[in-house]
């Protein structure tokens, strides 16, 4: 089925719903990432960021709603990781995005080995590619790390330069960062930055999450606020032309959320 | 320095190898205790003819502690294999009946593997307690159906499966040693070389990470466990064709001797790291240990004693041999040949090329 009014988008969701038995975790999302657009995702902690990050990638199956991807609809009955790599969706986790005991170039094609008919991995060939990615897409140089090291010797700004760097040699059209800068000095969240930096001159769209406002701000063009599983602000950066605008209007947000409780 | 460190990342990086050492000179001090049984080959026939079964129960029980699950059950399919494989040949008047009892008894090791699986993947039900619940099952199921009796399969010797799989390669080499070999290369290319190996240590390492990146972490385990299931069965079908008897309690003593073999292979308890290499020869020295420390003339009091002396040493052997304890081994040296060279030489003697890197 296509989509013709969302085909310029590289993602929309409509009216997305998600359960968990009976804990709404999220209602009414309608939202549409354009396609060489960074959203930055806002929202306390449990307002439904990595649940909207999950069902996006397959990863759950909303309880209601509609996902389209570049225009098409897609097919929740089948929709899985596998189907949301083919479309272009890689995602970056904080802490979930890599196993931790296993070899740099395991990681790099776990769930899409290259394999022969039957099954058995091309590790020749896995290594050479993890290798020129580690080179030229992360640029690992002369660090004494090497395709063979294992995750765990690696810093978190490293792993996290890992992940970005298997989600831009896949192609993605679109990558989804759900806080990759928790616990990274400011050197290495630098680099993350400049990471997504990348995503926005290699004309792909990013959907970028974190509760640091200053990096969130500095790296998104629209800013869409969740809150207990609603989306209740979509603001572009001239809505909020500086970091303080953006801190105010969340900082108001809150306070006439309390006015109205109180 | 820097020769010694690469020599320790070579031997590091063979499977296995300090294992294999520890059977090595296990067999070495065996040799001095007991000359007149370790130099002669009977007694390592006598080994290649009992270990085979715990080593294959060992080979499937490292994929599921690598998947950071446990199976508790394989003994009782040892079991339950051997009572459908016996009861075939004794009740079916067929040349067949052995074959058809042997694919039967893999499809039943299979199917209460399935059963495990579904437990445990799909209804939640942690591993240990499900397949502790299925252990006292299928011995149960077993003893029921045998009428609690063991049968006697005499008549299959110099039948073709008895050549197959419990004959003598060239008179000497008894096949289930081979047998259990040839699966532990490949299951060792399935571990380490195959989609479904590289999914098991990922699951084992972090389910989570596995199930995001796009692995069916629930069918996975559920193939994990039927694997398992057929591997056991596999063992209990040497057994029973080894022993030429099929008797209700066998594989009883199977259950720790097979963890054992397993832990001190290198495997670790916390998943996400298996090693094949490690289970095979960890089985055999788990396998021999008693028949030594007997041949020794140790008082039998002793055994188990040894045994655990053995065990616990090459878990520590393990541990220590882990990376970051060589390097910190590694640092210490550095730190002696520094201080002496310094008090030597002086403290002009190239300091900065000690301290780089
Ligand atoms: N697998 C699950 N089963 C049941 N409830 C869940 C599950 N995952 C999330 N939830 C619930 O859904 C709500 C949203 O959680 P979610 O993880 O999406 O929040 P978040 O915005 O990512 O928060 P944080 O900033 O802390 O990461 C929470 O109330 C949480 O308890
Ligand atoms: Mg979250």
């Amino acid at each position: 089925m296509v989509d013709s009014p969302a085909a310029q988008y590289a993602l929309r969701m409509v009216n997305i719903e998600k359960y968990f038995g009976l804990v709404c975790a999220l209602r009414n999302i309608n939202m549409e990432v354009g396609k060489n657009e960074i959203i930055g995702l806002i929202g306390d902690n449990g307002a439904g960021k990595s649940t909207m990050v999950k069902i996006l990638t397959g990863v759950f199956r909303p309880t209601s709603g509609e996902l389209y991807i570049a225009g098409r609809r897609v097919d929740f009955r089948t929709y899985d990781v596998q189907h949301a790599h083919k479309y272009g969706i890689e995602t970056v986790y904080q802490d979930k995005s890599l196993g931790e005991k296993q070899a740099l170039w395991r990681n790099f094609f776990i769930g899409r080995q290259i394999t022969n008919r039957f099954g058995f991995i091309d590790v020749r060939r896995e290594k050479e590619i993890a290798n020129e990615i580690m080179v030229n897409t992360i640029g690992f140089r002369g660090r004494g790390i090497t395709v063979d090291s294992k995750v765990n010797k690696l810093s978190g700004g490293e792993r996290q330069g890992v992940a970005i760097g298997r989600a831009m040699h896949f192609e993605a059209e679109l990558i989804i960062l759900d806080e990759p800068t928790v616990a990274l000095s400011l050197k290495e969240v630098n680099k993350v930055i400049n990471f997504v930096h990348g995503i926005k001159a290699g004309g792909k769209a990013c959907i970028y999450i974190s509760h640091s406002i200053g990096d969130v701000y500095e790296v998104s063009d629209r800013f869409v606020v969740l809150d207990r599983g609603e989306i209740v602000g979509n603001l572009t950066k001239k809505d909020v032309p500086t970091v303080k605008d953006l801190d105010d209007y969340l900082l108001e947000y809150s306070h006439g959320l309390k006015d109205k409780v109180d | 320095m820097r020769q010694l460190r690469s020599v320790l990342a070579f031997l590091r990086s063979i499977e296995g190898l300090p294992i294999a050492g520890v059977l090595a000179v296990m067999y070495l001090v065996f040799l001095l205790t007991a000359p007149t049984v370790f130099s002669r080959y009977p007694i390592y026939k006598s080994f290649f003819e009992t270990v085979p079964a715990m080593l294959i129960c060992a080979l499937g029980l490292t994929f599921v502690v690598t998947a950071g699950e446990m199976d508790l059950s394989f003994p009782a399919v040892v079991a339950f294999a051997g009572f459908v494989f016996a009861w075939c040949f004794k009740n079916i008047d067929s040349p067949w009946a052995p074959w058809l009892g042997f694919v039967l008894a893999l499809g039943a090791g299979g199917l209460i593997g399935y059963i495990n699986g579904i437990l445990v993947a799909r209804i939640g039900v942690p591993s240990i307690m499900a397949t502790l619940a299925g252990q006292f099952f299928w011995y149960g199921m077993t003893i029921l159906l045998a009428g609690g009796l063991q049968m006697d399969i005499r008549a299959i010797r110099g039948t073709p499966i008895h050549n197959i799989f419990a004959g003598e390669l060239f008179d000497t080499i008894p096949t289930q040693a081979i047998w259990a070999a040839l699966l532990a290369i490949f299951l060792w290319f399935i571990l380490n070389r195959h989609r479904f190996g590289e999914a098991i240590t990922f699951i084992g390492d972090n389910a989570n990470v596995a199930r995001v990146m796009g692995i069916n972490v629930e069918r996975t385990r559920v193939r994990l466990f039927v694997m398992n299931g057929m591997i056991a069965a596999f063992a209990g079908l040497l057994l029973t064709m080894n022993m030429n008897v099929f008797f209700p309690t066998q594989g009883q003593g199977y259950l720790l001797q097979t963890m054992a073999a397993v832990f001190i292979g290198g495997t670790s308890i916390a998943g996400g790291h298996g090693v094949i290499v490690g289970s095979f020869f960890g089985a055999y020295i788990i396998g021999s240990l008693e028949a030594g420390v007997v041949a020794s003339r140790i008082s039998g009091y002793w055994v188990q004693l040894v045994q655990g002396m053995v065990m616990a040493a090459v878990v520590v052997l393990n541990i220590v041999i882990e990376e970051r304890s060589i390097a910190k081994l590694s640092s210490r040296i550095r730190h002696w040949t520094v201080s002496s060279r310094n008090s030597h030489a002086g403290p002009g003697a190239e300091p900065g090329e000690v301290f780089s890197k």
